[in-house]
């Protein structure tokens, strides 16, 4: 184990980090980032958003175009990757081909000049970790795909690496085996209180194990927030319609009052919102999750509309229903099934709710 | 999932109209589809036999072929059968031979009697033309004393032993002497005088040739297959041209384009002595380094070919996977990406070897004496002295030489026996 760091100073930061291939656009705009140690983050974006060439910048793979990386408080730009002592987890494994599972745990460590026994007990050890100790002797295409991962895991992990990068390594997983592993990454990660940053275009499985989540989007980190907060607080549209589902009603800010502000739909309607990236008089989009909209909308009060159901949704555990609502057709409403109206038909008129606390007006994107 | 169980495949199949078993059915079914399978490969399997596996399957009969005194003097050898060869051979022989030689006089046949005889004892040959000559004998003469009248070798033991040992359909004497044996008087294999030894020294010479061309083949193709399996596709499509260059001229022409280059009044040399690093000419033709230049220039392409197919294959992350694992770069290369490269090198070695050891036109043209390999030996005696038995002899210790290195390559470095390859 490393000496005791402060636990206050960033593991890793990027100071003004920018990268290009080409001389002309930056793939990685201005980015300035702290990991903390012993953190899941995660880099979530689509793919060209530069959430990867971070890692690889991480890793060593890239070099900065600009600005500083600094791991423990070193500036590492100029550091090879074979010096980093990061561990790695590439997207295809990776695996050595010409070597079997144990030699491929072993490399990393002989590398290091490790004594025999100590090799062979930290091979065990790494074995015994991902629950394989009996597939030593075989080579890498004799496993399954989730077993190849497990090793491509343990030998990453296997050489005491504080930090470890993972660059979409569930991408060719199965959904069941994908959502098993992510947990057992999670509590391997947690058990051995390592930072791991994790790249993944997968909101849900983004969701599913970090501690923090910087969403990216054309070189920029939009919001960098724990999973909670990213969903239910997103900062802009792009992060609103990213994470999860999002209904949006466009309208222009007609009064902002402090947290809260109305705004006026193309429709006429006026809504109240939390304020988000907008001001007064300024374009916004109302963005509501589809689970947060209340059906029993009879009554009055704030925020009340009358909807149109187009259509109804099995889906075992809740109904979706798809209604016409302020002049959109696509609104969508989750409902859980005991809270339903089972008469509805599509045609029926209802009236719906939107709670100011979960409505929020943000920017309106601009159209590509 | 209760009604995926009602369909499985699991449940046996009642058996169908016919009543015909399963398993019956299935077999039905995968004949017609090997009829299908042969069908397809038949046109080529003909060609091949017709063309390649007769011929030369004929050819190599012709090195174990001994018909001249088998087929011209066959009553002689039904006589000496018996003969136990240590005291003269009985009457009936002496006369089925005079008869028999009687017979073969004027025709080609006993030349190649006396041709075929003179290789078992020196002199042999005049003694059959002079005993031929003074044929046919009269009936009335007790064949023996005719014959040892005309010569009294006939008398002698190992005069007949020869025809004794000449009998056979089959010889192994081209065979042993393309590896510089011979069979002597008393009828063991030992090594050929030592002044007619001379094909284990082509044949050693063959094969070291072939290695330096195939190793220095590996050290030049290498890099370039490495570089044009890590560059863009547009810049190894470049390259590849280059590469493939060579193949798009006849190779009569490259060899004349090195003699061109190579004498002593050519180019190589005239910059040499342009930049002062020799006041004379250097000897560059007619001599091994020649040979070398020109057979690593044709056969460059056999090597780069199957190492940058190999090589396109390894993925760019394992050297990254090895460098984040704290392997620095140069052992990463070592451990990682080059032991993956072996079956390519394995198959361009094997074929570049393979393709020298046949080599001709090259040594022929670009070398002296000393260069000349064994396929030179090969159409000397079909081309110069229509010696057809120690042609296909020499053929088949070529073949022979080839097949057991092939074996040595699938055994020791092919593609089903690299380790990793058999695990898939």
């Amino acid at each position: 184990m490393e000496a005791v760091h402060n636990s206050q100073a960033p593991h890793v930061s990027f100071r003004n980090v920018q990268k290009t291939y080409d001389g002309e656009t930056l793939i990685v705009r201005d980015l300035n980032l702290d990991i903390r140690r012993g953190e899941f983050l995660t880099l979530l974006g689509p793919s060209g958003s530069g959430k990867t060439t971070c890692l690889m910048m991480l890793a060593g793979f890239e070099t900065p175009t600009g600005g500083e990386i600094r791991l423990d408080g070193e500036v590492i730009n100029r550091v090879p990757p074979y010096r980093r002592n990061i561990g790695m987890v590439f997207q295809n494994y990776a695996l050595f081909p010409h070597m079997t599972v144990a030699d491929n745990l072993r490399f990393p460590l002989r590398v290091r000049k490790l004594a025999a026994n100590e090799v062979e007990a930290r091979v065990k050890r790494a074995l015994g970790m991902v629950q394989l100790e009996a597939f030593g002797s075989r080579y890498p295409q004799q496993l399954s795909g989730g077993q190849q991962q497990r090793i491509a895991l343990a030998r990453a992990l296997v050489f005491d690496p504080q930090l470890v990068l993972m660059d979409e390594p569930l991408g060719a997983l199965d959904k069941n085996l994908r959502e098993r592993m992510q947990l057992e990454i999670k509590h391997i990660q947690q058990n051995l209180g390592i930072t791991v940053v994790f790249v993944t275009h997968d909101q849900s499985e983004a969701l599913t194990m970090s501690d923090r989540i910087a969403v990216f989007n054309h070189g920029v980190i939009q919001q960098i927030d724990a999973p909670e907060a990213l969903y239910e607080y997103p900062t802009n549209s792009f992060v609103a319609d990213f994470i999860g589902e999002n209904n949006a009603l466009d309208g222009t800010v007609v009064a902002v009052a402090g947290e809260e502000c109305d705004v006026r739909l193309d429709c006429g309607t006026v809504l109240r919102a939390r304020t988000g990236n907008v001001g007064a008089g300024g374009r916004a989009r109302i963005a509501v999750r589809p689970e947060r909209v209340q059906l029993a909308g009879e009554g009055e009060g704030a925020n009340r509309l009358d909807a149109t159901v187009r259509e109804l949704i099995y889906l075992g555990d809740q109904i979706r229903l798809r209604v016409e609502l302020a002049g959109k057709h696509e609104f969508t409403i989750k409902a859980p099934i005991s809270q339903l109206d089972r008469s509805l038909r599509p045609g029926d008129a209802i009236r719906v709710g939107l709670d100011p606390a979960h409505t929020r007006a943000l920017d309106v994107p601009a159209a590509h | 999932m209760s009604t995926a169980v009602d369909t499985s495949a699991a449940v046996p199949l009642p058996a169908e109209g016919d009543g015909t078993p399963l398993k019956k059915r299935l077999r039905r079914a995968e004949r017609r589809r090997n009829l299908l399978f042969g069908a397809l490969i038949l046109p080529l399997a003909l060609v091949v036999l017709v063309a390649f596996i007769w011929p030369i399957g004929s050819l190599l009969t012709i090195g174990v072929d001994n018909p001249e005194i088998h087929d011209n003097l066959p009553r002689t050898l039904a006589a000496l059968e018996d003969w136990s060869g240590s005291a003269p051979p009985a009457e009936a022989a002496f006369r089925a031979l005079a008869d028999e030689l009687a017979a073969a006089k004027g025709s080609p046949a006993i030349a190649a009697i006396a041709k075929r005889l003179n290789r078992e004892n020196a002199g042999y040959r005049s003694l059959v033309m002079k005993t031929a000559r003074k044929l046919p004998l009269d009936a009335a003469v007790p064949a023996r004393e005719a014959l040892i009248a005309i010569d009294a070798q006939w008398g002698e033991l190992a005069t007949w032993q020869a025809i004794h040992r000449a009998g056979g359909a089959l010889t192994p004497f081209y065979l042993l002497a393309a590896i510089d044996r011979v069979i002597d008087a008393d009828g063991n294999i030992v090594a050929a005088p030592e002044d007619e030894r001379i094909y284990v020294d082509v044949l050693l010479r063959t094969f070291w040739m072939s290695l330096i061309v195939t190793v220095c083949c590996l050290t030049l193709g290498f890099p370039v297959a490495y570089l044009m399996a890590s560059l863009s596709t547009r810049h190894s499509n470049m390259l590849m041209i280059f590469v493939l260059l060579p193949f798009w001229t006849s190779v009569l022409v490259r060899v004349a384009a090195w003699i061109v280059l190579l004498q002593n009044e050519g180019l190589v040399n005239r910059l040499l002595m342009w930049i002062g690093l020799t006041d004379s000419p250097i000897q560059l033709l007619f001599n091994r380094f020649g040979v070398y230049v020109a057979m690593v220039h044709i056969l460059l392409p056999f090597m780069v070919l199957p190492l940058y197919s190999v090589m396109k294959g390894i993925s760019p992350v394992y050297m990254r996977a090895a460098l984040s694992l704290g392997c620095p770069p140069f052992r990463s290369f070592w451990k990682i990406y080059f032991p993956q490269t072996l079956p390519g090198i394995g198959a361009g070695g094997l074929l570049v070897f393979i393709m020298c050891m046949g080599y001709y036109i090259t040594p022929a043209l670009l070398g002296g004496p000393k260069e000349q390999m064994l396929s030179y030996f090969i159409a000397f005696y079909t081309n110069q002295t229509i010696n057809w038995g120690m042609a296909a002899a020499l053929s088949a210790v070529l073949l022979a030489a080839t097949l057991l290195l092939y074996m040595v390559y699938a055994r020791y470095l092919g593609p089903t026996r690299v380790k990793y390859m058999k695990a898939r």
